[in-house]
């Protein structure tokens, strides 16, 4: 077992880990925090794929962002982070089973994909991903609809938030 | 073994490396200082003689012989190699720091002229090291109902938030802790990190103050994380990558003379990242005491107390390196290694405005520093990008003498234009403030507001 394979274990079992305890721990906070965890661990899965600028985005964003901002709703409500309520209700079960076969038939179409299994091959070394993606984002032959749908959408969330945080209307 | 061999595994090392640091970033969030990114150019031992110009490269390379000569395997030899460089680097900004502390110190000392530590050693240079026998004997207490793990854990990622960013900071044209070729979009990342630590310590000393305090931190770090974003932004549209190495290297003309206003913004928001005066509301010590550290004590403080004066230094390098040419200066073509000289210079200049900036100018109340950010600084970053990205495609035609000075006349009309705004906008808060205000008449209050005050005037009459 190679170097690189040690570490990938170790980070996918706390990746793995630290998932499960976000939704077992009671402590909110904790949990918030847990999930950072989680969420760094993919990042560093996102490092192995040789993908460093998703892995950096996933802590500008996920960590940086969304992350903080659920512990700073957790924290401004009051008594939440020390709830005694019951963890699960009567219908765990259904939804025990219905996430079980959900997780098989993705697994199942994903084996289907021709591709599935095989080792792409390294990208060379003059082949800038960023640059890739930066061109790929705004070409029409690639994803200048969704890229741009994406930013009115975004725009329209930002203004309805402007509008609704409004005092004066 | 013949020379072509020998090339032949460092490549070969040199492509694990590059794999391994990276993760290693990620992963112990630490420093990897790699040795074999250094451009063919300048790989010692090509050349006789040139072991002195670049001692630290010479070094790497021959104690990768000495390691190959035992007979290593390579993976071993770049776990050795790049820990002992991640510990250098360590090691070095860290003994800086403590050095920070006697210089800040001395400054602000003189600043408000008086003398500051001169008892301990030549200029009072050792009482640094008696600071740190202090902190380090005082007792370490923990409050009540505190949440003892993420209460011991927020200090050391507080710091290491901040050392993580030397990874990416290019010493000398040679010499670079991780090559990565996103390095602008790490450090931002790894500026959120340090939120978290200071969330993490407010939270968990279960105290009012430092709860406030870590409020507060969200409220102005995220918010001036944005400006700060843009004006990062336009290096990199000049350079056209997001590698800092390649920002310093297209950085013929240092970028701050072809975008001032995006280095001004940047210097602005990168203060209020550090929770500095004027923007230190996160532990203004009239309000909330000492904010989100206020429950630590001992060593504990020390780190947060060597993470905030190491990330002013750090704002210095990377605003050096951004803007100020970073490791370029004369002869650093020649003599590599004179680009840390350059660097910390530089650094140390704009820790010294930093400081001078802290000194000087009282603290803001909180609403003007949110007004001051998104009502003035994002929109000032906004305008500045998108004028740079309009020019930028306009003028790749034309020479870079012709491009710079474009962008320099580009730049001052539009500090002219936002001056001229602010002074507008100046004289009408003037007026609102100069107009007569209404005195406290109970008619005067009646007739404005009518019934909603009856029942208030009723308590009050009986006062009267």
């Amino acid at each position: 077992m190679s170097f690189e394979q040690v570490v990938f274990i170790l980070v996918a079992a706390g990746t793995l880990g630290a998932a499960l305890l976000v939704v077992t721990t009671r402590n909110l906070i904790h949990a918030a925090l847990w999930l950072i965890a989680a969420l760094f661990g993919v990042a560093i899965l996102f490092v192995f794929l040789n993908a460093g600028f998703f892995g950096v985005v996933q802590i500008v964003i996920y960590i940086g962002a969304i992350a903080i901002l659920m512990i700073f709703a957790i924290m401004l409500t009051r008594q939440i982070s020390s709830e005694k309520s019951a963890r699960f209700n009567k219908n765990w079960l259904w939804a025990f089973f219905i996430s079980i076969i959900f997780f098989a038939g993705i697994a199942y179409i994903l084996s289907l994909w021709p591709e599935f299994g095989t080792t792409k091959p390294i990208l060379s070394a003059e082949i800038d991903p960023v640059k890739q993606l930066g061109v790929a984002l705004v070409s029409p032959q690639a994803y200048l609809l969704a890229f741009e749908l994406a930013s009115v959408l975004l725009l329209a969330a930002l203004i309805g938030a402007v509008i609704i945080a409004w005092e004066q209307r | 073994m013949p020379w072509n061999g020998h090339r032949e595994i460092t490549l070969q090392v040199n492509k694990a490396d590059g794999n391994f640091s990276s993760a290693f970033c990620v992963l112990f969030r630490l420093n990897a200082l790699r040795k074999f990114t250094g451009k063919k150019e300048y790989r010692t031992g090509e050349v006789p003689g040139e072991n002195m110009t670049d001692p630290i490269t010479w070094i790497a390379n021959w104690l990768e012989t000495i390691l190959e000569g035992i007979g290593l395997p390579v993976g071993i030899m770049v776990l050795i190699l790049t820990v002992l460089g991640v510990l250098i680097v360590v090691i070095f900004v860290l003994a800086i720091d403590i050095f920070l502390v006697w210089m800040e110190r001395k400054v602000v000392a003189r600043f408000q002229d008086r003398l500051g530590p001169n008892r301990v050693g030549p200029y009072g240079l050792i009482q640094p090291i008696a600071d740190v026998i202090k902190l380090i004997i005082k007792e370490d207490t923990t409050p009540k109902g505190a949440d003892v793990l993420i209460y011991n854990i927020a200090p050391v990622i507080a710091l290491a938030s901040v050392l993580i960013i030397w990874a990416v900071i290019p010493f000398t044209p040679t010499l670079v802790g991780a090559e990565v070729n996103i390095g602008v979009l790490f450090i931002v990342a790894f500026g959120g990190i340090g939120t978290l630590a200071i969330i993490m310590a407010g939270w968990s000393s279960n105290n009012k103050y430092a709860l406030l305090g870590a409020f507060r931190t969200v409220a102005q770090v995220i918010s001036y994380e944005i400006p700060m974003v843009i004006a990062l932004l336009i290096p990199v549209i000049f350079a056209g990558t997001m590698s800092i190495q390649g920002i310093v290297n297209s950085q013929e003309l240092w970028n701050i003379v072809i975008a001032p206003v995006a280095a001004a913004i940047l210097l602005v928001s990168s203060i209020a990242e550090i929770g500095r005066t004027p923007f230190d509301l996160l532990e203004a010590e009239s309000e909330i005491v000492a904010g989100f550290h206020i429950e630590y004590s001992g060593m504990k403080f020390g780190l947060f107390y060597a993470g905030e004066l190491l990330h002013a230094l750090t704002i210095g390098a990377l605003f050096s390196t951004l803007f100020l040419g970073g490791w370029r200066g004369p002869f650093v073509e020649q003599i590599p290694v004179l680009g840390i000289f350059y660097l910390f210079g530089k650094a140390f200049l704009v820790y010294f405005l930093i400081m001078w900036i802290r000194y000087s100018l009282p603290r803001i109340r909180i609403d003007h520093m949110l007004n001051f950010n998104w009502k003035f600084l994002t929109p000032l970053a906004l305008i500045a990008l998108m004028v740079t990205a309009i020019l930028d495609k306009l003028l790749t035609d034309f020479s870079n003498i012709t491009y710079a000075v474009i962008m320099l006349v580009v730049n001052l009309v539009l500090i002219w234009a936002v001056i001229m705004v602010l002074r507008i906008y100046a004289s009408g808060e003037r007026k609102k403030v100069g107009e007569l205000k209404p005195t406290a008449n109970a008619d005067a209050v009646l007739s404005t507001f009518g019934k909603d005050v009856s029942s208030a005037q009723e308590t009050s009459g009986a006062s009267t």
